[in-house]
């Protein structure tokens, strides 16, 4: 597995009491994993720290609402980290 | 301090985008019906209130960095400590400062003086999203011109 993932359970397992072997790169941190929006705050702000990036969580969960994606595209483990990767990959030198 | 309407903030003293720092003055009032009931014989201000000031100061940081076309709403309060206790007609200052700006929510660290001694803490969680309505946003602007937020931060 990832670094990025190991960071994201790490992150997920801390801030929302969840058990650390629970989280599985399959795992889909809403419905799998019962993470709420209010939790999910807590994930994204340690997560952006970490990574020194600004996850956009509203254009995602637009796009979601929307219907324009499945929340598995931003939500579950595996393509959360990748997004994360990309943002990183991403983010000015 | 109106306790009674939920307005905290007096004067916003010092606003500074590029530090993404606010400052404010809020004198607490003489005479309140929150007093009546906390406590009878023993006013003092409820902490709950403490905590609304120091989100209030953080809140309309939080509003100028969105030129105001976004609301803060109060979402999480983590280490809130209350360190005395503070009565009718007492002068005083909050601070706040942005920890980070995410997307769809924003993080701050907010403190509360009284005579330069810290009496609250508390970082507070925010969700930041666009005025439900038109009305909303006319009254929060409104209320930034009387609590004295910079006229350029308004951006109207």
């Amino acid at each position: 597995m990832s670094a990025t993932f190991n960071t994201v359970a790490g992150i997920i397992s801390e801030t929302c009491d969840i058990p650390r072997e629970k989280i599985t790169p399959e795992s889909h941190a809403i419905n799998d994993l019962g993470i709420d929006s209010l939790d999910f705050l807590d994930v994204a702000f340690a997560i952006d720290k970490a990574f020194g990036i600004k996850m956009p969580l509203e254009q995602w969960t637009q796009e979601v609402n929307e219907g324009k994606v499945s929340s598995d595209r931003y939500f579950v483990m595996k393509d959360l980290c990748a997004n994360i990767d990309a943002l990183t990959a991403a983010k000015p030198a | 301090m109106q306790l009674e309407y939920f307005q905290m903030v007096d004067r916003i003293s010092e606003l500074d985008p590029a530090a993404r720092t606010v400052r404010a003055e809020c004198a607490v009032p003489e005479s309140s019906p929150v007093f009546e009931g906390h406590f009878p014989g023993h006013p003092i201000l409820p902490g709950v209130l403490m905590i609304e000031t120091m989100a209030q100061t953080g809140g309309w940081l939080v509003m100028a960095l969105h030129a105001f076309e976004r609301m803060a709403f109060l979402a999480q309060v983590k280490e809130a400590k209350m360190r005395a206790f503070i009565g009718p007609g007492e002068a005083l200052k909050a601070e706040a400062s942005l920890v980070h700006d995410g997307s769809g929510y924003a993080v701050a660290s907010a403190r509360l003086f009284r005579e330069g001694e810290g009496i609250a803490e508390a970082e507070i969680t925010y969700r930041v999203m666009p005025f439900p309505n038109p009305a909303l946003r006319a009254r929060m602007l409104e209320m930034a011109r009387r609590v004295q937020v910079p006229a350029e931060l308004l951006h109207v």
